[in-house]
């Protein structure tokens, strides 16, 4: 699969996982999106330092090629599920009584 | 020095938010094991996406700028690093927005309430 099939396909499951299996309610919440916009501006200058200073180095053939900050879009797709598959499993957690 | 750009980059990353941690006191590292609980699943599944990604050869790392310690997977240990360091960061940062605007998250303890 490309990268851009695996990203948008990990966009879905992250989602999922959050609202049919763990249950948190979290993308509901103003504090996730909050955070999740204070994480992204964090994640395009690093993502940025990364593919400007082409530490990482893609194949063309794998991405759309459309870039924000040097990065491809798929790295903000890849970005977002790493961080609501995380946040989700901290949350629950949580609501498991673990604090 | 150029081999050390990958890593400083994550080091940099924990030095920026250490003070969430150490000043506002938001307790993500204290409470280590829910954080371990929160962070390594999620990480082994973004390593094996991955090593995935690097078989067939969609990414790859600029050998000059990273350490050069080659784990499983052929995954430079920098990479291995990305997924502790980021979600950690992460999750200060949530708990950082907790904090500062007593937002709830569905997650406080009755005796909190």
């Amino acid at each position: 699969m490309s990268y851009t099939a695996l990203a948008v396909a990990a966009v879905v499951v992250s989602v999922l996982v959050d609202v049919a299996l763990l249950r948190t309610r979290l993308l509901a919440r103003r504090i996730f999106w909050v955070s999740y916009a204070i994480v992204f501006g964090f994640q395009l200058l690093v993502n940025g330092v990364l593919t400007g200073r082409r530490v990482v180095r893609y194949d063309p053939a794998t991405i759309l090629g459309t870039r924000i900050a040097y990065a491809p879009v798929e790295d903000l797709l890849f970005g977002f599920a790493l961080v609501t598959l995380t946040l989700s499993l901290w949350v629950w957690l949580g609501r498991r009584g673990m604090h | 020095m150029a081999h050390l750009t990958y890593l400083a980059l994550l080091v940099g990353c924990l030095v920026v938010t250490a003070p969430l941690e150490l000043v506002l006191r938001v307790r993500v590292y204290a409470r280590w094991r829910r954080l371990l609980l929160a962070v390594l699943p999620v990480a082994v599944v973004f390593l094996c996406w991955d090593a995935y990604a690097v078989h067939r050869h969609q990414w790859w790392y600029d050998a000059a700028q990273i350490v050069g310690l080659r784990l499983p997977g052929h995954l430079p240990v920098e990479e291995v690093l990305f997924f502790l360091v980021v979600p950690v960061c992460a999750i200060l940062g949530f708990e950082a927005v907790r904090v500062v605007t007593g937002w709830r998250a569905g997650d406080e303890s009755e005796r909190h309430q």
